[in-house]
């Protein structure tokens, strides 16, 4: 039961109910789709940048309660962020999730800590990581974009 | 609740040692039976005994290890001849499962058949080893597949189907349980339908041989494909019933040793029933060990289980409907004993892990049967299935841990 404490903490579940940045963007810089077949888990990232700073992320769909919170709290964590920021606090949330051993170029998680309970939890690390994974392929294809036109 | 008295549930669970376990320092409660089942010490036994003291590979071995596991391989066949009531024995061809039992009637029986235009019936409840390979067929003949529909109940739409079957429908494919929804579907009713259009028609009885007695003759199927591990055998063997007729005009599936009668590099000639669809050495414990789980489950009688099992969906879906916001998926008139179930406070996926740390295995996702979910507009579903095992008991601890998972989530 401890465990379980560890995966659903007050705030995860804070997260679930009272969804953050949960709303479409018009016409949005970058947009992903990220699905997660193992519980159907699915979620749409959207995103602005401006000079190279997350300036409005956002979310919607369905996922269990790790896979909403993980991404209501993504949203939170990357706004104001520049894209460098950005990306190692995805790197650094993915090691921490994953990895056993320390990676010397992580930086501090922040309110995202609460997260790694699941790593008790194998089969649920996908929940936690499927946001984040459709944020860096919404931030790809719009790099990519920007690169070939 | 009636045939409880007669029923020696516990006397059963004894024969199976897995449930005596703990998980996450609770009794365990298996209620996941609809995916794999577990196996009595008679089939461990079998298993073990056949590798300690009889193992051997079988058929064109002189020895006598040979002889007695090739003995031991052909009474597994004749189990499953008198269990689902073939004609002859020959006419059950042991396959890697479900799946594979289906995929040989569609490459060997539909695919020589099917041409453009023609067509192939299934439904919407089938499973994704029932919607596959029929695809794989469109696509390598030019057929077309046609889906009966089924309603909000979780019944096929009967009047749908008698205007889907048709002049171009070759062959009908329906499952008897469905593994999603649990529904029992009036399958003699279509069989017969077809037949009078002179249509072949294939069961998918995976959710089925291990809950309602099946007879083959009776229902008239051309053919009908299970899996040994839902009905208490191991992984890697099942069965599929074909017709003697049919069977002997269609080409084999897979080429190899086994399934011949002489090779020359000029022309090989084929092997008779059942031996023609069986290429390569076999998963000879399975089988045995499925020959056995079928005595198991014949000695306690599937009647009783059936009645047994009837009365567990009885009371837990009364228990469960009890429950705010919880919504069974398939509420079909006829069901076998299981229950898709989901919650307006939590997703599935949590349900699982939730019930998991109370000892209650069950399963959540979309069952492999995506359609169904997308026809009723929702991602998952928790389902519990129930075993000749389960108990009462067994139910209580489930309707108690899903309100301790809305608890936590309110
Ligand atoms: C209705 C139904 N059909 C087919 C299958 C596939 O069985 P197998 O994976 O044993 O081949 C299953 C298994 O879940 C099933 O429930
Ligand atoms: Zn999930």
């Amino acid at each position: 039961m401890d465990n379980l404490r560890e995966l659903y903490q007050e705030v995860i579940l804070d997260h679930n109910k009272n969804k953050r940045n949960y709303r479409k963007i018009e016409n949005p810089d970058g947009f992903a789709h990220g699905v997660n077949p193992l519980c159907g888990d699915q979620i749409d990232v959207y995103l602005d940048l401006k000079d190279g700073v997350v300036e409005d992320i956002s979310f919607d769909g369905q996922g269990c309660a790790i896979c909403t919170s993980s991404a209501s709290m993504m949203t939170v964590a990357l706004k104001g962020k520049t894209e460098a920021e950005a990306q190692a606090l995805f790197k650094s949330f993915h090691h921490a999730l994953t990895d056993e051993k320390q990676h010397p170029e992580d930086v501090p998680l922040g309110k995202l800590k609460v997260l790694t309970g699941v790593k008790e939890f194998p089969v649920r690390v996908k929940c936690a990581t499927l946001a984040w994974h459709t944020f860096d392929a919404a931030f790809k294809k719009l790099k990519d974009e920007i690169t070939t036109e | 609740m009636s045939n409880v008295a007669q029923y020696d549930v516990e006397s059963i669970r004894n024969d199976f040692p897995i449930l005596a376990t703990e998980v996450h320092g609770k009794p365990l409660v298996y209620l996941d039976n609809a995916a794999s089942s577990q196996h009595p010490v008679q089939v461990i036994h079998a298993i073990k005994d056949l590798y300690e003291s009889g193992y051997s590979n079988i058929h064109r071995g002189v020895h006598q290890l040979s002889q007695d596991a090739t003995k031991a391989y052909e009474n597994s066949r004749a189990a499953i001849r008198g269990f689902i009531n073939a004609d002859c024995i020959h006419e059950i061809i042991f396959t890697s499962g479900t799946t594979e039992s289906i995929n040989l009637v569609a490459q060997s029986y539909a695919r020589p058949l099917l041409k453009k235009g023609d067509e192939i019936l299934i439904t919407h409840m089938e499973h994704h080893s029932n919607i596959v390979p029929w695809q794989m067929i469109c696509e390598q003949t030019g057929a077309e597949l046609k889906v009966v529909p089924i309603s909000d109940q979780g019944e096929l739409e009967m009047d749908r189907f008698a205007e889907l079957l048709s002049e171009k429908t070759k062959i009908v494919s329906v499952v008897h349980v469905s593994n999603a929804l649990g529904t029992v579907n009036p399958i003699k009713e279509i069989i017969d339908a077809a037949h009078a259009k002179g249509i072949a028609v294939l069961v998918d009885g995976a959710q089925a041989v291990s809950h309602i007695p099946v007879d083959v003759q009776a229902l008239g199927c051309d053919f009908y494909a299970f899996s040994g591990h839902k009905l208490y055998g191991s992984t890697g063997i099942g069965a599929l019933y074909g017709k003697e007729k049919l069977l002997n005009k269609m080409p084999p599936y897979k080429g190899g040793g086994d399934m011949i009668l002489s090779v020359s590099f000029e022309k090989t000639e084929y092997n008779t029933l059942p031996y023609k669809f069986e290429a390569g050495t076999p998963n000879i414990a399975g089988a045995i060990g499925l020959g056995t789980a079928i005595e198991y489950v014949q000695s306690i009688g599937l009647g009783a289980i059936a009645a047994h099992e009837h009365g567990l969906l009885e009371y837990a879906t009364s228990k469960l409907k009890e429950i705010d916001g919880l919504r069974i998926i398939g509420q079909a008139e006829q069901k076998a004993g299981l229950i898709s179930f989901v919650l307006d406070q939590v997703h599935p996926h949590d349900i699982g892990t939730l019930l998991d740390m109370e000892g209650v295995a069950i399963r959540t996702g979309h069952h492999c049967a995506q359609p169904v979910m997308e026809r009723y507009k929702i991602p998952a579903t928790a389902r519990a299935s129930f075993a000749m095992y389960n108990t009462f008991a067994e139910i209580d601890v489930l309707n108690e841990a899903i309100k301790k998972t809305i608890g936590m989530f309110s």
